[in-house]
């Protein structure tokens, strides 16, 4: 695993922490947004980021139950984030030792076309199954995701960072 | 650079094999919701375990709307306990004469031997948040199965139709706005009666009246109610206004844009509309349309696309 000048060895992700993760994730996700389009999708982001980092721990079969559940939260189409996150995580992982040789600005390029490539994967769904196409401004919303990316694997790392103290000795 | 992993990495299926079984997963699933329904069970208890990540996704407004509240001062209190005084007062005054006329009705409709009109009985529902998803118009309230909700009853606001309860869980409902696609009501032109049906136009937040003739008798301005000859919406509820009026020589049929009466996109109360009494059975050819029904809206729709495909080329 590529290592960049200012990172240190970092703690062993804990269980718990993927787990409040992505439960916050979900809230954050069903906060009353005023247009939909325009919201990141925090779900995708932090299954992606998991799905980068620790490709051990989070992988397809995570990336399809949160899917699951997130659909049945919204009321869409029982199935669609399912098959979007598994691609999502599919390509997460896939790519991830690239996308760790990257600083976060790079990363964050990555992570958008991660991120459109399972919007795609929705609206296909949504079109197969009969409805319009709402726009190009639905794609706002990976881009805004993309944007978040630096701030939010920062906020993710930090229960894996030890303390100046711990590093010295 | 690629080599085999010695037996001891071996990390279960390759990422492609997984790719392919959840996939295929979830395309299964997908056909299941989408073409036969049967996956609703699997959904009721899924959105059972999300409940209480919505509740707290909504606490902070309510917790910051009774802050507000609670903090509003007296002279506004005052203010509007006037407002609302003076309100009340011409509403009750509304009431009696509607009282009287609902009376003269009843006498008129035993006259010519017309059933009766059942009495709606209205619970009020609060919103919870908008659906996520920007291909349909819904929203989540905070009544579900244990509150006696049901499937398909008309959704409104103190000014008119917002929409219809079209899925119920156990302690929330989704309502499908009246500017949802898949969304159909008869309704009626108060002016002249003409009936026709109205369907969602979808992200523009407005209405149609599709098949309408180009030479019909309709109007800007015109108001639209329900015509409540479809057994589910109670007649009489205002729907829409028409705002614009395409007809064109090359279709035979008129394009009727109207906006939507209630506020559909805004507020954050409701009223959930049941009738008690049990209504008249179908007759027996209806019953086997009653399964088609479901299908109803995906044919307008593939219809509908077939036209505008026609009027591309």
């Amino acid at each position: 695993m590529a290592l960049s000048s200012s990172e240190h060895i970092l703690r062993p992700a804990r269980v718990s922490t993927i787990v409040l993760s992505l439960a916050l994730a979900l809230f954050l996700n069903f906060l009353p947004w005023q247009d939909l389009r325009l919201a990141p999708d925090f779900v995708a982001l932090v299954l992606t980021f998991w799905c980068v980092r620790q490709p051990r721990l989070v992988g397809l079969g995570v990336a399809w139950s949160v899917g699951l559940l997130v659909d049945a939260g919204n009321g869409v189409l029982l199935g669609q984030h399912a098959l979007a996150y598994s691609l999502l995580a599919f390509l997460s992982i896939w790519l991830s030792r690239r996308i760790l040789w990257f600083g976060p600005i790079l990363q964050a390029l990555h992570v958008a076309i991660i991120l459109a490539a399972a919007q795609t994967l929705v609206l296909v769904v949504r079109i197969a199954a009969g409805d319009a196409f709402p726009g190009w401004a639905m794609y706002i919303s990976p881009a805004a995701g993309a944007l978040l990316w630096p701030m939010a694997s920062w906020l993710l790392l930090m229960p894996q960072r030890r303390l100046e103290k711990e590093q010295t000795i | 650079m690629e080599h085999t992993p010695p037996p001891f990495f071996k990390r279960g299926p390759a990422p492609l094999v997984r790719l392919f079984f959840f996939a295929s997963l979830s395309l299964a699933l997908l056909v299941l919701d989408a073409r036969f329904r049967y996956a609703d069970g699997l959904r009721n208890s899924l959105a059972l375990v999300a409940y209480p990540l919505q509740r707290a996704a909504t606490a902070p407004i309510d917790f910051f709307g009774a802050m507000g509240s609670y903090l509003s001062t007296q002279v506004q209190l005052a203010e509007d306990n006037a407002a609302l005084r003076a309100k009340t007062l011409t509403l009750a005054q509304n009431a009696q004469r509607y009282e009287a006329a609902e009376a003269e009705t009843a006498q008129l409709r035993r006259l010519i031997g017309a059933t009766e009109k059942i009495a709606v009985k209205a619970t009020p529902a609060e919103v919870l948040y908008a659906g996520r998803d920007p291909f349909s118009h819904k929203v989540f309230i905070n009544l579900g199965a244990h509150q006696g909700v049901k499937p398909g009853s008309p959704v409104t606001d103190e000014v008119g139709l917002v929409g219809q309860v079209t899925r119920v869980h156990p302690l929330i409902s989704e309502v499908t706005l009246l500017t949802d696609r898949d969304l159909a009501i008869p309704v009626q032109v108060v002016r002249t009666g003409l009936r026709a049906v109205a369907f969602g136009a979808g992200a523009s937040g407005m209405l149609e009246l599709r098949l309408m003739a180009a030479n019909a008798e309709i109007q800007n301005g015109d108001r639209l109610v329900t015509s409540g000859i479809d057994g589910t919406y109670p007649a009489g509820l205002p729907v829409a206004t028409v705002v614009r009026i395409e007809r064109d020589a090359e279709h035979s049929f008129a394009r009727v844009v109207s906006k939507p009466a209630g506020g559909v996109d805004r507020g954050r109360y409701l009223l959930i509309l049941s009738d008690e009494s049990a209504r008249p059975p179908r007759p027996e050819g209806a019953e086997q349309g009653k399964d088609r029904r479901t299908d109803k809206a995906r044919r307008a729709r593939t219809k509908d696309k077939g036209k505008d495909g026609d009027g591309s080329q």
